[in-house]
């Protein structure tokens, strides 16, 4: 058995094989690899004895899952309400033209990866981003670049 | 912990409990809510383990990382027991000082609130305008435990409510007080929740499931999350007698993984209540089974939908299906499924313990009990608030919240998120209820409520939450997929000054078709914040469309940075700062824009000295020509 079938098959065995447990199966192998490749979700298939288009249909449905590896600091720039009227769009542009990528990309060098969410659930320091598990608050425009040169 | 295995065995363990808590002992409780922990309540906690350590005072003066208290705007926040003395933006580097008084019952001047309108300091939490004037029962209990702690649950009367359905009620007498108290879904649409349990449990079957919905979506909406972080055992103790009622035996709890607090949280109480009897088989030894498994959501905004959701229990794509029959006959697996709100399942003990008519005392005439709002954007007073339904719009963004910063103009609060509506000023003294809001074109939806100041451009907004749910739509049924792409591209339009007059009847069209043939909710109100902003706000559409203006000065294509040359100081920092090298001038040289780099990134706008306030925005107007190599002009002795 090679890694990551023995990988896979600990977190099935750990959900008790059961094909309604899929998407937490998925959450589990997502958490551990930083991303789903292609063997482990072929491999989670085979295990479950379901076809391969269901558990892509799964996996690309919902937002959680990354079909590519993701870089060293994950940004994430909320876009709630509460930080859009605050003017989180000025400070999305603004992280995009500093890191040179969209959300949903990755930086060339693999240093940063770029999200927008929909809520980080702490407005009242809006507009908000976390690089990595730290808060960054109260951003303006120029405050980005410092705070992402900080980071890397 | 050996089982408790009857209702005087409950009543004797909790008695033991406050048998070994001394009320008058001194306890620090850090609110340890998302918005604190933001702003670094863990090195406070680390601080305060320290210095407690340090002072030798483990044993005299307790010490507790709670859930959320609401204040998020204050936040870290710490309140000092039984005294319930309340600092405000507590930082580590206070940890000592606060320890110190704590000790000598003496309060830290510096960290009290000050109310901005007396200028007064004001000590104890409860005397904080903010919190004043709030009713706080559901969330309230969150401030006093520490949401790990079963015992703490306990201490506060925890579990009572489930001993009295079991043992003094049983399901029929439940069922009729959940109906007589007439609580309504606090999840969005308001439905009765007890007429959704009776059709659950009369529903032909022997396996019926009960559920929990965390799913919890709405953009600057975060109340379930801070109920499910900091008191899950109210929620469980809900469900477990919602399932004892409807006859189901097997709970699920949906929770978003982007709420990894939550998630575990709710864990560590599921496994608390089985070693305490209190879940598992036979509860309480009344012979009552009830289970209950976390499901972690995904992410998927549409999942938050009832059927949508019971698709994604059973592992499958979280789309909705038609409800011709309902999810209360045929759900999860197509058996008998009731689901029911984070807030609603917290009520339930509530509701069981003081009585219908205790709860039908609190709130409208059409809508019982209280609601927990997020009260967020431009509001002083950022945070959670419960008030009693019926309570007016003015009371709570004034009173609680403290009104708009900067004394800026309030413009409009939008409820209910993408699926609500903006409204505005006029209607501020309207009272808050599921009827009232639905009156006006909006929602009380799960809470959220985003105050709006007049730089807000209402276009952008109607633009911002179609674009949302144009990403979350599931694209299952062409009314909301298609329904939506159309009024995005015509609201992108529009705000980049591409709009015409036609393009008004085109967006009430699509609405209404939206409206009548979208499989589920988020179709069918997603153009909510569009019509209501078209019908209150008409006036910007306008201007955007015919004068190619943007009142609000937001929509980039319709402005223009412009430096005032008799407020310039040629300072440079605009100049040095500005990302395209659009800014020219020089030492002694006021600066001007080069209009055709600009990116209108806002650099040069957040950048320059409030003292000097040369840039301005421009919208609908044309640009002055600059005056290339002008020399300041310097105020002598200024």
């Amino acid at each position: 058995m090679t890694g990551i079938s023995s990988i896979v098959n600990r977190v099935v065995e750990k959900h008790g094989s059961n094909k309604d447990m899929l998407i937490q199966i998925l959450l589990d192998l997502q958490s551990g690899f930083g991303w789903l490749p292609r063997e482990v979700l072929s491999e989670v298939g085979k295990e479950l004895g379901i076809p391969q288009t269901r558990v892509y249909q799964v996996a690309t449905f919902y937002k959680a899952f990354s079909f590519a590896p993701r870089g060293r600091h994950s940004v994430r720039v909320c876009m709630g309400t509460a930080c859009q009227v605050r003017g989180a769009s000025l400070v999305r542009d603004r992280v995009q033209q500093v890191l040179g990528i969209e959300p949903g990309e990755t930086s060339p060098d693999m240093q940063f990866s770029l999200e927008t969410v929909n809520c980080l659930g702490c407005c009242a320091m809006g507009p908000v981003m976390t690089v990595g598990d730290a808060y960054h608050g109260h951003l303006t425009v120029s405050d980005v670049e410092k705070t992402l040169e900080k980071c890397a | 912990m050996p089982k408790v295995s009857s209702a005087p065995a409950l009543e004797e363990l909790r008695r033991d409990i406050e048998s070994k808590r001394d009320p008058k002992k001194l306890c620090i409780a850090l609110c340890s809510g998302t918005a604190c922990v933001a702003s670094g309540c863990q090195s406070v906690s680390d601080a305060f383990e320290q210095e407690l350590d340090k002072q030798g005072l483990k044993g005299e003066i307790d010490f507790k990382r709670t859930g959320c208290h609401g204040f998020c705007e204050r936040g870290p926040l710490v309140v000092i027991y039984p005294e319930e003395v309340c600092y405000t933006n507590v930082k580590a580097e206070d940890a000592q000082e606060i320890v110190k008084a704590t000790k000598e019952k003496k309060t830290v001047e510096r960290l009290l609130y000050v109310d901005p309108v007396t200028g007064k300091k004001i000590a104890r939490e409860p005397d904080i305008p903010f919190y004043k004037n709030q009713q706080r029962f559901v969330f309230g209990p969150n401030r006093w435990i520490d949401p790990r702690s079963i015992e703490d649950y306990l201490f506060i009367g925890g579990y009572a409510a489930l001993s009295k359905a079991l043992f003094e009620m049983g399901p029929d007498k439940v069922l009729a007080e959940i109906n007589k108290a007439d609580l309504r879904g606090r999840g969005g649409g308001g439905f009765p929740a007890g007429k959704k349990w009776e059709e659950t449990r009369n529903a032909p079957g022997e396996i019926k499931y009960v559920i929990v919905n965390c799913d919890e979506g709405d953009p600057g909406a975060y109340m379930d999350r801070s109920l499910m972080e900091g008191n899950p055992h109210s929620v469980l103790e809900g469900l477990i007698i919602g399932g004892f009622t409807i006859g189901s035996h097997q709970g699920f709890i949906y929770v978003r993984q982007e709420y990894p607090v939550a998630c575990s949280n709710i864990e560590w109480a599921i496994k608390q209540a089985e070693e305490y009897g209190l879940l598992g088989n036979n509860i309480l030894g009344s012979g009552f089974d009830f289970h209950v498994k976390v499901h972690r959501g995904a992410g998927a905004f549409v999942s938050g939908e009832s059927s949508a959701l019971m698709a994604a229990i059973e592992g499958k794509v979280g789309e909705p299906k038609l409800k011709y029959i309902h999810t209360a006959i045929s759900g999860i697996k197509d058996r008998p499924s009731n689901l029911n709100n984070v807030e609603t399942w917290a009520n339930v003990p509530l509701i069981i313990n003081k009585g219908s008519d205790w709860f039908r005392s609190i709130g409208s005439e059409g809508s019982k009990g209280t609601k927990i709002f997020s009260l967020v954007g431009k509001v002083n007073n950022t945070g959670l608030v419960e008030v009693p339904m019926g309570m007016t719009l003015r009371q709570i963004i004034y009173d609680i919240g403290g009104g708009i910063p900067g004394g800026k103009k309030f413009k409009g609060v939008q409820t209910g998120g993408p699926s609500g509506g903006i409204i505005p000023e006029q209607f501020l003294d309207t009272p808050i209820d599921f009827d009232e809001l639905t009156k006006l074109g909006s929602m009380v939806g799960s809470g959220g409520m985003v105050i709006m100041d007049e730089d807000t451009c209402m276009v952008d907004t109607a633009r911002y939450f179609i674009d949302f749910c144009c990403e979350e739509s599931c694209g299952k049924c062409i009314p909301c997929r298609e329904g939506l792409r159309v009024l995005r591209e015509i609201l992108t339009d529009i705000t980049q000054g591409k709009g015409s007059e036609k393009d008004i009847e085109t967006i009430e069209e699509v609405a209404q078709v939206m409206a009548d043939a979208s499989l589920c909710a988020l179709g069918k109100t997603a153009a909510s914040p569009v019509l209501t902003t078209l019908k209150y706000f008409g006036d910007e559409y306008e201007a955007h469309i015919k004068e190619k203006r943007c009142p609000a000065k937001v929509c980039s294509n319709l402005i223009n940075y412009y430096i005032d040359p008799d407020k310039c100081e040629a300072c440079m920092i605009c100049m040095r700062n500005c990302p395209g090298e659009a800014i020219q001038g020089g030492k002694g040289i006021v600066h001007w824009i080069d209009q055709e780099k600009c990116t209108k990134c806002g650099m040069c706008y957040q950048l320059c000295p409030t003292k000097f306030s040369a840039i301005v925005k421009l919208s609908g107007e044309p640009v002055p020509a600059p005056v290339p190599g002008k020399a300041v002009a310097r105020k002598k002795g200024g």
